[in-house]
């Protein structure tokens, strides 16, 4: 496929956003519990959250950019029986309104108990978290079956899509929290840490299986099946017309093997390596500027990752344009 | 229900354009506005075309054959491009079975287009929507026009009668007929998709013959199985000059 930047944009920036909501939530649950020693205040919760929120507004402005018509995209919310792009039209603005609304009660403080189990209160803020955490899953399942549920992009079309989804946005969130934490509330940055390598580990195994997975497909369409011609020699001689279309314009990246190996290796560094290392040094010197360089370095080795997913995508449509004559 | 088709066959098309040309006539001068085109003329043309002629060539030289393949919306009973639209503008009728697209709720996000396995649906670059073949459903159901001209453009524009037009599921239907007897098949059926449209495939007339039909085998004399010795002189030697 040939990728869009604003597709890359909006999937890298709501997935980071939702990764930090869930950090600062996961945060909160366990200070909560009391299984970390904090006294988190609510300015760290409402700068983080207004963070999230900005990254997910980014992401909804970017994929404007991909629609012909983007005054009609209210209409986009309609067909959610049957279209995973409309789910994600409709969990998106309400993970925006949960997350606001969850950092607004940290930032007025407007956080009263709402019920007593023991030492442990359940706050408002807690019950808000609770919806929004779900709301955040399930747009990462709705982002990840937009390009999993799609059965002849045979690279697309496997749980490890919506797994990836789900791991890479939440290990860009979390090491985003260790940054701001690092910022505003340094004693929280071993926590923050310590899930980002947890996670990234993670990453690395599935995203690791899903290329392996894709190195192996074989495709299922092949130029007999697609003009029903029994013929081990077929070759297109003309496509039908000698300029360009959509046809030849949207399904191909059009770039060489050697291009597309070497972005594999780019963000193989940049969003595994290069944090895995830093978040590491992070780990036993806590540092600003270190945790800085791995969130930016991951951030751009997403990007990368994200225009290799779609490049790898292959349309089986692309058998019906193979030559210009 | 019925489901308006295609049907094509391959063994008469002999690649001429013309189905692309009336298409493209048709299709752009109706009410749903123009089928954009840029540089039509110029270095690097592009434009919104609803059906193409491809050519194939089978087999390596000298043993080769070329088929001219023409491909247009397949209008698929099992149509994977409308489930996936979010807004509902990519739809399949109900009562013929035509794979449509409403140009007033269509936002232009490509997505049923990376839902087509056969690169049927191209985005017109000046409205900004999906479009696709419509079966010509503004001419099909046109009572001011003759009832012979109530066929899709590319049909009547077809100077070798390759591409039949009807109901796929009336089982005495012209096109019906022509599937079930003349080896009708659908592209990629790997995918589950079902097209309506089916293509004719090649084919030639053989004639095949068994020994037995060449030799008389009530023949009583045997003449044709009439063996000479050649090791003594035979009668025609003496008297073939």
């Amino acid at each position: 496929m040939q990728p869009a930047f604003s597709v890359i944009f909006l999937t890298t920036l709501i997935g980071m956003g939702q990764g930090l909501f869930l950090a600062i939530y996961t945060e909160q649950v366990y200070s909560v519990l009391n299984v970390v020693q904090s006294n988190s205040s609510d300015k760290f919760y409402g700068i983080a959250s207004a963070v999230a929120l900005v990254l997910l507004i980014l992401g909804l402005i970017s994929s404007i950019f991909h629609l012909g018509r983007p005054e009609r995209a209210w209409r986009a919310a309609s067909m959610w029986r049957t279209s995973w792009l409309s789910r994600e039209v409709i969990v998106l603005p309400i993970v925006m309104g949960l997350v606001f609304l969850f950092g607004m009660v940290h930032f007025m403080s407007w956080n009263p108990v709402i019920m007593q189990f023991g030492s442990v209160a359940v706050r408002l803020s807690l019950i808000i978290g609770a919806f929004a955490t779900l709301a955040t899953f399930a747009l990462y399942i709705a982002t990840g079956m937009i390009y999993a549920c799609l059965k002849f992009l045979q690279e697309w079309h496997s749980p490890l899509t919506v797994i990836n989804y789900l791991l890479l946005g939440s290990v860009s969130g979390f090491t985003m929290a260790s940054v701001i934490a690092a910022y505003e509330q340094p004693e929280l940055v071993p926590f923050f840490v310590g899930w980002s390598i947890t996670l990234l580990l993670f990453a690395f195994i599935f995203r690791g299986a899903s290329l392996m997975r894709n190195k192996r497909l074989r495709p299922k369409s092949t130029v007999q099946t697609a003009i029903g011609v029994r013929h081990n020699q077929i070759k297109q001689k003309s496509m039908g017309f000698m300029g360009g279309s959509m046809n030849t314009r949207d399904f191909f990246h059009g770039k060489t093997r050697l291009f597309l190996r070497s972005i594999k290796t780019i963000f193989l560094v940049l969003v595994f390596a290069m944090p895995l290392t830093m978040l590491i040094i992070a780990l036993f010197k806590p540092s600003l500027t270190i945790l800085g360089i791995a969130v930016v370095s991951m951030y751009i080795g997403l990007l990368a990752e994200r225009w290799y997913f779609f490049a790898e995508g292959n349309h089986p449509q692309n058998i019906y344009y193979q030559s210009i004559a | 229900m019925s489901q308006l088709a295609l049907v094509i066959d391959l063994n008469v098309c002999v690649g001429c354009h013309a189905c692309v040309t009336n298409c493209k006539e048709w299709n752009t001068s109706g009410s749903a506005g123009a089928l954009s085109d840029d540089n039509p003329y110029g270095k690097d043309p592009t434009g919104t075309f609803f059906n193409r002629v491809q050519t194939y060539e089978i087999g390596e030289f000298p043993k080769t054959e070329t088929l001219h393949f023409p491909k247009s919306c397949l209008h698929c009973e099992d149509p994977p491009c409308v489930p996936v639209c979010p807004t509902g503008a990519s739809y399949k009728r109900e009562e013929d079975g035509i794979v449509l697209v409403d140009y007033d709720k269509c936002i232009g996000c490509r997505y049923c287009s990376w839902a087509c396995p056969y690169g049927a649906r191209e985005i017109d670059e000046h409205q900004k929507v999906m479009k696709k073949c419509t079966l010509c459903v503004d001419r099909i159901y046109d009572e001011s026009l003759p009832e012979e001209e109530r066929k899709p453009a590319c049909v009547l524009a077809c100077p070798t009668s390759a591409r039949l037009f009807g109901d796929v599921h009336d089982p005495d239907s012209e096109v019906s007929v022509a599937i079930r007897e003349q080896g009708g098949y659908q592209l990629m059926p790997e995918w589950g998709t079902k097209p309506s449209n089916h293509y004719l495939p090649r084919r030639k007339n053989h004639v095949s013959y068994h020994k037995d039909e060449l030799e008389r085998v009530d023949n009583p004399l045997k003449k044709e199985d009439y063996q000479v010795d050649a090791s003594e002189p035979s009668l025609d030697d003496v008297t073939s000059w």
